[in-house]
């Protein structure tokens, strides 16, 4: 490639007398890693006993090498002396593993919306799985709740997070190449995890699909991930720590404990793929479920919660509503949502006192998952003119309205009868989308629309029209697919449970499926409008890096005396 | 950091003196109605543990004041159930079968039984309305493959075809092509002279005798003379214009040269016989029945 020219850089690079140039041992040590994982990568690609392990092993092994190759090329172009922590007093933060997250995330988010498309078309045209086992709605659904949730998501949080605590803390991100290494790392396990559903490679657990070894990979990212974060609060300039940081240190540790206890698992053989999960029956339904609804509850909740109580009083220029509300809710949800994930097991076998703390926690849920919403929708008092102007405070604070309503609704159907009526049916998916595309989608949009000019140095977005037209398509989009399913959800439950007065169940099942299909058309229209909205979204933040006007650095102002 | 609170003009509330990166929180006290609504829930939910089972014990739990359990409630919903319908499928059962279409009541039960346990059983392949589709009998036309009365429609539900259950309807269309008793041309010659049977146009220059002749040497056997088709065989009448794998040339070709042996399960054992009784009424009265 252009190694050449790259390797001349180098030479003039080097020629500079300065410090004598040396790898750190975080270099040297991760390059020799590296190195051993390729080599092991190469004979369990040699010794694999499935064709996916063997595809998985060998792209292991070239990530490996690619790795040393950017380690030791990264090593040759860099000055001697590492990056400074502060540049004249003023803190030297670390953008690059920032911008990588939030492209990916975009990309992601591109991805999965369109394979959720994909996937809403199928439901309402089954002809379009094509007969192709690599396609069929099994394979991609997995792959669509993964790359939103994880992909998408995950990037947004991995990107924010390492945004907020470092200006939240005043000072660089700790470690120099250990965010690189989260934010390829990751990236890389979603690579794995998406590969895998569409060759077949899954544990069957609903967001927990990925088998043994990529969860490994994940389980050594996510520690480095914890590691880069709280090193970062702990040489933090400023006396406290911001309530951002709570909730996404929250997530973190909580992300890690689920991982690894939903994930216990034991595989066939170390060259295959296959593992059996450590729990059976109803234990393994519980602790599925406690990860499943945590996932909820600290990945998509406390972690946006996060994005929530940095980016509005930002955007708005305004005070947080409530310090005390924000350390009470945060206490209370915290401790309340671990508890909530027997809801998703209502009459099941599992035990009724299990059924009803799952329950009753539900319900005690709500004024703390409200907590967050106050606070977001009242940090706006004194600036709601601003909606008026700003497409991107609206999106942020709609986003917290898709909120309170979401987390409203859950506790809702946690309750038994109404359960009984919504369980199994498409109110859920409706429930699940108002969260994900109203609350997690907007709020991630939202933030990424601040973060792209912010981490680039620009003095702003491409386009403001571009933003409101992506917010108003969107919305649209949301609306449509909720109010479908809340009908087809609520029109399917009541078909499965009317009987005759014979005594005969009225509706077959097939009756219930042919009921649905306009409901499966009008949503799929829905997850359009919302794909074409982001992909507004991507042409603006593209534009806004491409061609945006760079933020004038100011001159070093007088730091005041503390 | 000493203390940097400062009011703010636009609540009246003072600032709690923290600031990150330009962010400020306000010392607002917890709105008094969310305070209460969290007392509340935990209120009621306090009750629900009294009245209802809640909390693990050592090796049991506590069961609560209301006694309640899913599996009773079950129980309770299913008895309700059986009181509805349970003496009236017993009149079923024990109902000879051709007298349940003479009694208007059961005659609707069975209907109502059979509707439902159709969609569920019968409707993935036969179509929820028993329409049927390629290689389905269509349920509601007057064409039986292995006959049409109440008797026949139920040995068909309880033995299936080609199940492999013992007492099952047995017979298929042979493989002339694959297990090679016709040549190419003469397939291509046999399936015109089929498609003429039901006045269905032929191919320019086909030789009608050489047709008839390996017709009668070959097909007579299961679909009889003229193609006016076997139920004890299962041979489908070829002189209609009902095809359940198709009528063009190809198709016909096809089904001559592979053969065909659709399967259809045997519901004996997963049905009980009351049902299966039922649901013999409700496809004998779809339209087709003799």
């Amino acid at each position: 490639m252009v190694s050449g020219a790259v390797f001349f850089q180098r030479e003039s690079a080097m020629s500079q007398p300065s410090i004598s140039k040396s790898m750190t041992s975080g270099e040297s040590g991760l390059a020799v890693v590296f190195a051993a994982t390729a080599f092991l990568c190469v004979i369990a690609a040699a010794k694999a006993l499935d064709a996916p392990f063997a595809f998985h092993a060998a792209l292991s092994a070239a990530a490996s090498v690619a790795a040393v190759f950017c380690i030791v090329n990264r090593y040759f172009e860099r000055p001697a002396a590492l990056p400074p922590a502060e540049i004249n007093g003023r803190p030297n933060y670390n953008m690059g593993p920032i911008k990588f997250s939030s492209f990916m995330a975009m990309f992601w988010g591109i991805a999965g919306f369109l394979v959720g498309l994909i996937i809403a078309s199928q439901l309402a045209w089954p002809a379009l799985n094509f007969d192709l086992p690599w396609i069929s709605f099994g394979r991609l659904r997995p792959l669509h709740t993964s790359a939103v949730i994880f992909a998408f998501g995950g990037n947004v949080l991995i990107a924010t997070s390492f945004y907020v605590v470092q200006k939240s803390c005043r000072v660089r991100l700790a470690g120099d190449l250990a965010p690189w290494f989260v934010v390829v790392g990751y990236n890389f396990f979603i690579l794995v995890a998406g590969t895998g559903y569409l060759l077949g490679v899954t544990q069957s657990k609903e967001y927990a699909e990925p088998e043994w070894y990529a969860d490994l990979w994940l389980t050594i990212v996510w520690v480095v991930y914890l590691l880069v974060f709280l090193a970062t609060i702990i040489k933090r300039k400023e006396p406290h720590i911001f309530v951002a940081n709570w909730f996404y240190l929250a997530f973190i540790v909580t992300i890690a404990v689920l991982h690894l206890g939903n994930n216990s698992a034991l595989p066939v053989s170390v060259f295959g793929s296959k593992s059996y999960v450590a729990w059976g029956g109803i234990q393994d339904a519980m602790f599925q479920w406690w990860y499943g609804h945590n996932a909820v509850g600290f990945f998509l909740t406390a972690g946006f919660l996060a994005i929530m109580y940095y980016f509005i009083p930002k955007r708005a220029e305004r005070p947080i509503y409530s310090y005390r509300l924000s350390i009470i809710h945060f206490w209370a949800l915290i401790f309340l949502y671990i508890w909530a994930g027997p809801h998703h097991l209502h009459y099941t076998a599992l035990p009724d006192w299990t059924q009803t703390l799952g329950m009753t926690f539900s319900i005690m849920l709500w004024m703390p998952s409200w907590g967050g919403m106050i606070n977001g929708l009242m940090t706006l008092s004194g600036a709601w003119d601003k909606l008026r102007t700003d497409p991107v405070l609206r999106m942020l604070v709609v986003s917290v309205a898709f909120y309170g309503m979401s987390t409203f609704e859950g506790p809702m159907m946690s309750i038994k009868v109404v359960n009984s009526l919504s369980h199994y049916t498409d109110w859920t998916i409706g429930h699940v989308h108002s969260g994900a595309l109203g609350w997690v989608g907007f709020v991630s949009f939202g933030a990424l629309y601040c973060l792209v000019p912010w981490a680039w140095n620009r003095k702003g977005l491409y386009s403001l029209k571009l933003v409101n037209w992506h917010f108003w398509v969107a919305t649209l989009g949301i609306v449509l697919y909720i109010s479908a399913m809340w009908v087809s959800g609520i029109l399917q439950g009541l078909m499965w449970r009317a009987y005759t007065s014979l005594g005969f169940l009225e509706y077959s099942f097939i009756e219930t499926v042919e009921a649905m299909h306009p409901f499966y058309v009008i949503r799929a229209a829905g997850g359009g409008l919302f794909l074409i909205g982001a992909l507004i979204m991507a042409y603006n933040l593209w534009m806004t890096v491409r061609v945006g006007e760079a933020e004038v650095q100011m001159p070093v102002a007088l730091q005041p005396a503390e | 950091m000493t203390d940097h609170s400062e009011f703010d003009s636009v609540s009246g509330k003072t600032t709690t003196g923290h600031e990150w990166d330009g962010i400020k929180e306000l010392n607002t006290p917890l709105p008094r109605w969310w305070v209460i609504s969290f007392y509340l829930t935990i209120i009621w939910s306090i009750g629900y543990w009294i009245v209802y089972p809640a909390w693990p014990l050592i090796s049991s739990n506590t069961t609560g004041l209301l006694g309640y359990s899913t599996r009773a409630s079950l129980a309770v919903e299913l008895a309700n159930l059986e009181a509805l319908r349970g003496e009236k499928m017993a009149a079923l059962a024990a109902a000879p079968l051709a007298d349940i279409e003479k009694d208007p009541a059961l005659l609707a039960l069975a209907r109502a039984k059979g509707k439902t346990v159709f969609g569920d059983n019968c409707a993935p392949c036969h179509g929820s309305g028993g329409a049927g589709a390629k290689g389905f009998p269509n349920l509601n036309d007057d064409d039986w493959l292995w006959g049409g009365t109440l008797d026949q429609i139920m040995q068909t539900i309880q033995f299936g075809v080609r199940s492999g259950h013992a007492k099952t309807h047995e017979g298929q269309m042979l493989a002339f092509g694959k297990d090679g008793v016709l040549k190419g041309d003469e397939i291509v010659t046999v399936a015109n002279y089929v498609r003429s049977l039901s006045g269905l146009p032929t191919r320019a220059g086909y030789d009608k005798a050489k047709g008839e002749k390996i017709f009668v040497e070959n097909c007579v056997a299961c679909h009889g003379d003229g193609g006016k088709g076997n139920l004890e065989m299962g041979a489908p009448d070829l002189t209609d214009k009902i095809w359940l794998y198709g009528s063009d040339e190809a198709a016909l070709i096809e089904t001559i040269s592979q053969g065909r042996a659709g399967v259809m399960p045997a519901w004996e054992g997963r049905l009980d016989p009351a049902t299966i009784k039922a649901m013999a009424v409700y496809v004998h009265s779809l339209g087709g029945g003799k």
